[in-house]
């Protein structure tokens, strides 16, 4: 006899509780701020300035599924983000040029920047391996050595740079700046890049053996350890594409800037934590999402220009993320054990929760 | 084996025939543990054979991938199964059904998942099918999928580290039926198990050991319950004089 269907509650839906949440955002910033968020600007600016804390994004979701955390990511940003812009300055512009004098990409000069993306992006996975050595095969909680690579490549990257800012005025010359950060038509072609990267995160986090063994280790080390899952290579490999990602991330920041700054990357670490943890990967390690993340990531973008649009001031955007960051933290904990909510408010849900979080524990009368 | 300047195990020689049920007893510290994670591929000893099938395995080259391919499955007290993921993945998780890239034939899992929920273990109309997360599962429930998963996988030798631990009375008995399918089966087993009942009904044969040892080998009836366990005293009151 054919067992009945088990039917799926809509809030298991992946990202669907999270659409919600983001649409009720723009909803309210389209009565505080109607000026901004009734027109289509604002929308074609979160397409440009979104994907590279997405991207990171999508990586910090994979580790902290993995239970893990990478702290580190804002020093590859800005590691990534010199190695190009000295690169392109120095070896595909003309030596003698000055910011002024642009002169037109040959076809052999065209495709400089290209082989300087790779370089970043190796810059990037070097250190996301290094971070993966350090966890992995040193044992140093992941929390402490990403905190350490922060600061080193922070350091390393004020020193390479001397501290200065590189202009890559001319840089939209090339064809590098076109397709990674590009206009097609309004759109801004990094948001295709965010989400054809989003899609290849959800297909390993959810289809790929690489990704159900993150959720394993996340989940559980042991268990993960006796069933054959080689925690220690799969960790390397972990905070490498991590460290690939935050390289990419940086690239197309200093590309839509045309421009490096030393402090490219700094503010990330607030609203790149944001977005994955308003997205619902467990701060627990064995469950992420991905969908998740995507839509984290534009919600914290919505709300950083919203409030500045309905005229709190750019000094309230931290206070702001920062709280909701606290309250998605709280609200997915609560979700995942109801108990919690009781023990900080002191009083009982009633039943109906307490059932859902432990059906197994009902004692046979 | 040894970790550092200890040494775990030393002169652990036995052997597990087809069809048979070896009981492994000792106190915490004995090695038991570390015996079993030698033969499941997890640790790596420091010396010492080992053969399967009559055949030497390469402890260099021997893992838990390598243990599965030669037929020898576990079942860890309590690490057998990860609480937040569902069934289909703790079933094939470390041998996934997978295309030439790696990526997981999630259907079919699903499939072969609920197969093996019915025909295996038998949880039928139990509410429970391929999505359910282990974390909803009772711990009777959770031993059974995992014995029902050595099984399903064909395992010739399966090893059972303490399956009936912090279980209610109904949910032991529900286990030690499994238990005794393996060897109905006929498959060998590997039987860990702190409580002497448990052990002195089902075991074949019972190996003791103390501190890294083997002190003792008993047959099937040699001794009863209570024989048993006077004899383990005394073991363990001559194994002290003995140490000083």
């Amino acid at each position: 006899m054919a067992e009945p269907k088990r039917r799926r509650h809509w809030g298991e839906i992946e990202g669907l509780p999270i659409l919600i949440v983001l649409l009720v955002i723009v909803g309210i910033f389209m009565i505080t701020a109607p000026a901004s968020f009734l027109g289509p600007r604002i929308y074609m600016s979160f397409l440009a300035t979104v994907p590279p804390p997405l991207i990171l994004g999508l990586g910090l979701t994979l580790v902290i599924a993995a239970g893990e955390i990478d702290l580190s990511f804002p020093s590859v940003v800005k590691m990534s983000g010199i190695t190009f812009a000295m690169l392109t300055k120095f070896v595909a512009f003309p030596m003698d040029a000055g910011d002024d004098l642009i002169i037109e990409p040959g076809e052999a000069r065209n495709l400089l920047p290209w082989l300087f993306v790779l370089a970043a992006v190796a810059v990037g996975a070097a250190i996301g391996f290094l971070n993966g050595v350090l966890v992995a095969v040193i044992g140093i909680p992941s929390i402490i050595a990403t905190l350490a690579m922060l600061f080193v490549f922070e350091g390393v990257s004020l020193i390479v740079g001397s501290g200065q800012q590189y202009s890559l005025r001319g840089i939209d010359q090339y064809s590098v700046h076109a397709v990674l950060t590009g206009r097609i038509g309004p759109v801004p072609v990094q948001a295709i890049w965010g989400l054809a990267i989003a899609g290849v995160i959800w297909l390993i986090l959810n289809r790929h053996r690489f990704g159900e063994h993150l959720l394993f280790i996340g989940d559980n080390q042991n268990v993960a350890r006796v069933v054959g899952v080689n925690v220690e290579r799969e960790k390397i490999k972990l905070f490498t594409l991590m460290g690939a990602l935050g390289a990419i991330a940086g690239v197309l920041v200093t590309l839509e800037n045309r421009n490096f700054y030393t402090t490219q990357g700094t503010g990330f670490l607030l609203i790149v934590m944001a977005a994955v943890f308003i997205g619902g990967t467990a701060i627990t390690g064995g469950k992420g999402s991905v969908i998740g993340t995507l839509l984290g990531s534009y919600i914290v973008g919505c709300i950083e220009a919203g409030i500045v649009a309905s005229g709190l001031g750019g000094y309230w955007t931290r206070l702001v993320v920062g709280l909701v960051f606290l309250a998605a933290v709280v609200f997915h904990l609560t979700m995942e054990d109801p108990k919690r909510l009781r023990r900080l408010a002191g009083f009982r849900l009633g039943g109906r929760l307490e059932r859902r979080a432990a059906p197994s524990a009902q004692a046979p009368p | 084996m040894a970790f550092g300047n200890v040494v775990a195990l030393r002169n652990v020689d036995f052997e597990v025939g087809a069809g048979e049920i070896v009981g492994l007893i000792g106190d915490n510290g004995a090695g038991k543990s570390t015996l079993i994670k030698i033969v499941t591929g997890v640790l790596r000893p420091t010396s010492g054979r080992l053969y399967i099938r009559d055949q030497p395995v390469d402890p260099e080259r021997y893992s838990v991938r390598r243990a599965h391919d030669l037929r020898i499955e576990a079942v860890h007290q309590e690490k057998s199964l990860a609480d937040k993921q569902p069934l289909w993945r703790n079933l094939f998780v470390g041998r996934q059904i997978t295309n030439r890239f790696g990526f997981i034939d999630v259907r079919r899992q699903k499939a072969l998942a609920n197969e093996l929920l019915l025909e295996q273990i038998g949880f039928r109309g139990a509410g429970l099918d391929a999505d359910s997360t282990v974390g909803d599962l009772s711990g009777g429930e959770r031993q059974g999928i995992a014995i029902g998963r050595a099984m399903y996988f064909d395992a010739d030798l399966i090893i059972l580290d303490e399956p009936t631990v912090a279980l209610a009375l109904k949910e032991v008995q529900k286990v030690l039926d499994f238990v005794r399918r393996i060897k109905e089966s006929g498959r060998a087993c590997i039987y860990i198990e702190h409580n002497l009942a448990h052990v002195h009904e089902l075991a074949d044969r019972l190996v003791v050991l103390d501190r890294g040892e083997v002190v003792s080998v008993l047959k099937r009836g040699e001794l009863t319950l209570g024989g048993l366990t006077r004899h383990l005293l005394e073991l363990q009151e001559e194994r002290e004089h003995a140490g000083g």
